[in-house]
């Protein structure tokens, strides 16, 4: 990176160094490298090589599975890749955009805009109070140029230059032995929508920052007819920024009740609906909708549909007859025709001597085959919702407060129900259930009945205050960027004078950045003084 | 109606293709006849043939969107159709004001390829969409997107025959040609046309006889810039826009999502490649080179991150 030195300031790199470190040696001080390190850092150069870096060191987070938005896919990862894994988790591959040298990154290029943008933003407060610059006094350095003369007195060519540049331009007129300058400027817009985009990333950036400090995040899994209520401890997992403060927590309970969904012949879903209704903390009672694409607004906080399945209503019964599980139980979709897999967790059935756990299997149109073994689900509406359930008995593991993932059973210390076929070998033990059954299980352990099967959704409530001023800066940003793109800054001088046969005028043009109208611009200023004598000056003629 | 549209693309595939012919038979003459042909017949075929198959993949997208009910971009089928449209016709449209039929094999060739990828690899019925994408920010984040990527298409062109006019100016005398420009440059129209006829010796070899009939280096990179500006500003709305969306569905503005990453590395190149433009003294070889790392991104977030790396914007079911 040290030989990446644009062409163009060879010269300049080849000058500055000579003049600090010239003859009289190495006597920067600390200020004077502070200051050094300062020019380079505010450098365009410099700028560009940490803009282009930027884009380099966000890519590597496409490519790995991240943490904050993936822990699972991160651990899937460790696990395949035992060997590259833990040196890529040490170099932050799996966090990258909370990584030190990612942040470093764009910290630096944010203090290099800073540095760049401030002073420009006086130069230009300046530039704008002082008005247009002094008329040159050789317009042959300028492409766009021309000469003409007119019949029109010296007084009324002027009074038509300064009607024909209008308030567009803001100009000068100053008047020197006859000789009469017009300086104009128009376009401040461009420098102004240059800076305000600039300042506006910056706005961005600690606006986004300062939400990721105060914001929260919870996310419940709520089954219908049942309520999720907006504190930490109610959610299934809550995260929140470090200055967080629980007195932003709007106070609400919501109750899901009922979950709608509409999918088409072909099992792709048309619709989600969750029917609300919301408690308030000053006790008002609503009804509301949350859909994908339409979250719910409670105060500043907004609350997402995010995932949904079924939930079917186990009872459990002993050997003692005793209900020892009665509730919903979450089963996760794993395929598009919501094929659900979930598990029944009994740790108080017989006293826990022993306990019963049941895995299984949920198909909400049961796909069969002929000798009515079920295949699999066809479509992901309960037309023919069929449970599937093994029975493991023994010990559950609950007990010793290690966390447990309540979607697979933990089989160590359970054994499986087997059953055997006609001619004697063993299979798995498999309790098939429609909603309204009840199956008695083997060796008078007890039954299990599948009441009914109710919906779930996930919701997700965050309250980020930051998004209405990102809102705010993104705006600001792309109307500065548009300005400071499409806005001609074009500076136009005029100089009038006697000339032997009437009136002589000079003009030339001038425009910041690449300018396709400025020749037209001039047509039209010199158009003000009527029909030409003499043609725009050819470019050979100097 | 799904099968008509199917058709109609099909049809404006074979135009473009015939179309891509006639521009390349003009663009050789260029070279054989050289300097000086009032007629360009094999280019006028072009361009009226770029106009049917603009018709009749306009159409195909139409009819595209009323077979699903729905704006015909939401998938990468019916992006491909939207971007490749815009491409075309905006070509078409600017050269209504300047002559820019020299860039007509490219854009009839970026048409049937990626017109080609759409059919044979990307392919998927008209339907309705799923409940996540159903909004109105459809409608506004990918049109803006597809717009913004058919018009760094055309300037991808332009950026091309920029490099290859520069190699070539290499074998004549250096003082005929200015290499580099100012930024305070803005020289106006009329010397874009000069740059093209300036030429006293006609060069030998025939990409060089080609070449001095089309307009000059830095003509290109002019061109090239104002619809990379036009696009970049696109692409920032885009990336705006989407962000609006995803905090709608998502329930966050930004989430490193790896499309989401794209586009902002995307942003960032052509954001270096209007910084580099704006500094005095630099090759404009080298904003050709910036704003074509840019366009290699641009095709990378599309046709590699959309199909290879799992995220958010995937379920766009191709």
């Amino acid at each position: 990176m040290a030989r990446y030195v644009p062409e163009g300031l060879k010269q300049e790199g080849a000058d500055a160094p000579a003049a600090s470190e010239g003859p009289r040696g190495p006597a920067l001080g600390v200020r004077g490298w502070l200051r050094w390190g300062w020019r380079q850092l505010t450098s365009m150069r410099v700028a560009l090589m940490l803009l282009l870096l930027l884009a380099v060191v966000a890519l590597p987070g496409s490519f790995f599975p991240q943490r904050p938005q993936n822990p699972e896919a991160v651990a899937q990862y460790l696990q395949t890749n035992p060997d590259l894994g833990p040196f890529l988790d040490r170099i932050g591959m799996f966090d990258v955009y909370g990584s030190p040298w990612f942040s470093a990154v764009y910290l630096l290029l944010f203090i290099s805009l800073i540095g760049c943008i401030v002073p420009r933003t006086f130069a230009h407060a300046q530039a704008m109070r002082t008005g247009p610059s002094r008329v040159p006094r050789n317009f042959s350095r300028f492409p766009v140029r021309a000469r003409l003369r007119t019949s029109a007195p010296l007084s009324a060519a002027v009074t038509a230059a300064e009607s024909v540049l209008g308030r567009g331009y803001k100009r000068q007129t100053t008047d020197r032995d006859g000789v009469v300058e017009i300086s104009a400027e128009r376009g401040y817009g461009r420098e102004t929508g240059n800076l305000v985009f600039h300042l506006a990333l910056v706005g961005l950036l600690v606006v986004t920052a300062w939400g990721q400090l105060v914001q929260y995040r919870g996310q419940a899994v709520v089954v219908e007819g049942d309520s999720a209520v907006n504190s930490a401890v109610d959610y299934d997992s809550f995260t929140s920024g470090a200055w967080f403060d629980s007195g932003s927590q709007e106070p609400f309970r919501i109750r899901l009740e009922e979950f709608t969904s509409r999918f088409t012949d072909a099992a792709r879903p048309d619709e989600f609906i969750a029917d609300v209704t919301l408690t308030r903390g000053d006790g008002e009672v609503s009804t509301a909708r949350i859909e994908p694409n339409s979250p719910l607004s409670v105060g500043s906080a907004r609350v997402y549909l995010t995932g949904n399945g079924y939930a079917p209503v186990i009872t459990v019964t002993d050997a003692s007859g005793e209900v020892a599980f009665s509730g919903p139980v979450l089963f996760l979709p794993q395929d598009t025709a919501y094929t659900s897999t979930g598990v029944i967790l009994v740790p108080d059935a017989n006293r826990g001597e022993p306990q019963l756990g049941f895995s299984g299997q949920l198909y909400p149109t049961a796909l069969r085959a002929e000798d009515g073994t079920v295949l699999g689900s066809t479509f992901p509406l309960p037309q023919d919702p069929v449970l599937i359930l093994n029975l493991w008995t023994g010990d559950l593991g609950l007990d010793d407060g290690a966390p447990q993932n309540l979607f697979t059973l933990d089989i160590a210390g359970l054994e499986q129900a087997m059953d055997v076929t006609a001619d004697g070998s063993e299979f798995p033990l498999e309790l098939e259930l429609a909603p309204g059954d009840t199956v008695e299980l083997p060796d008078g352990q007890g039954a299990v009945t599948f009441s009914e099967l109710r919906r779930f959704a996930a919701l997700d409530v965050r309250w980020d205050p930051s998004v209405p001023w990102m809102g705010v800066f993104a705006a600001l940003a792309f109307l500065g960027l548009a300005a400071s793109l499409f806005m001609p800054r074009r500076r136009i001088w005029l100089r009038i004078e006697e000339g032997a046969s009437g009136t002589v005028v000079h003009a030339a043009a001038l425009a910041r950045g690449d300018d396709p109208g400025l020749q037209r611009e001039l047509d039209r200023v010199t158009g003000a003084f009527g029909k030409r004598r003499t043609t725009a000056e050819a470019k050979n003629d100097e | 109606m799904s099968e008509i549209s199917t058709a109609l693309v099909l049809g404006a595939v074979v135009v473009y293709l015939i179309a891509m012919v006639s521009f390349a038979v003009d663009i050789s003459g260029l070279g054989r006849r050289a300097p000086q042909r009032p007629v360009r017949k094999a280019a006028n075929i072009g361009m009226a043939l770029s106009w049917l198959g603009v018709g009749l993949h306009a159409a195909g997208l139409v009819l595209r969107g009323l077979a699903a009910g729905r704006v015909p971009w939401a998938n990468m089928y019916e992006f491909s159709l939207t971007f490749a449209l815009v491409a075309v016709l905006g070509f078409l449209l600017i050269q209504r004001s300047r002559d820019i039929r020299y860039l007509g094999v490219f854009v009839t060739f970026l048409a049937v390829a990626v017109l080609y990828v759409a059919f044979w690899h990307l392919f998927v019925e008209a339907d309705g969409v799923q409940p996540i994408l159903d909004s109105y920010w459809l409608i506004i984040h990918v049109s803006v997107a597809a717009a913004s990527t058919g018009v760094f298409s055309i300037a991808a062109g332009a950026s091309i025959l920029q490099l290859v006019q520069h190699r070539q100016s290499r074998h004549v005398p250096a003082a005929q040609q200015p290499v580099r420009v100012g930024a305070a440059g803005g020289a106006g129209d009329a010397a874009v046309e000069s740059d093209a006829v300036a030429e006293p010796a006609p060069p030998s070899s025939f990409v060089g006889r080609v070449m001095a009939q089309l307009p000059g280096a830095e003509s290109l990179e002019r061109f090239a810039y104002r619809l990379n500006a036009v696009a970049f500003v696109g692409w920032t709305l885009t990336v705006v826009a989407g962000a609006i969306w995803a905090e709608a569905a998502w329930g966050r503005p930004w989430g490193w999502d790896p499309k989401e990453t794209w586009s902002l590395v995307i942003w960032l190149i052509y954001a270096a490649y209007l910084h580099v433009r704006a500094t005095v003294g630099w090759s404009i070889n080298r904003f050709a080179w910036f704003a074509l790392i840019g366009f290699v991104a641009l095709l990378a977030n599309f046709y590699i991150v959309n199909v290879f790396i799992p995220g958010n914007h995937s379920y766009s079911g191709l």
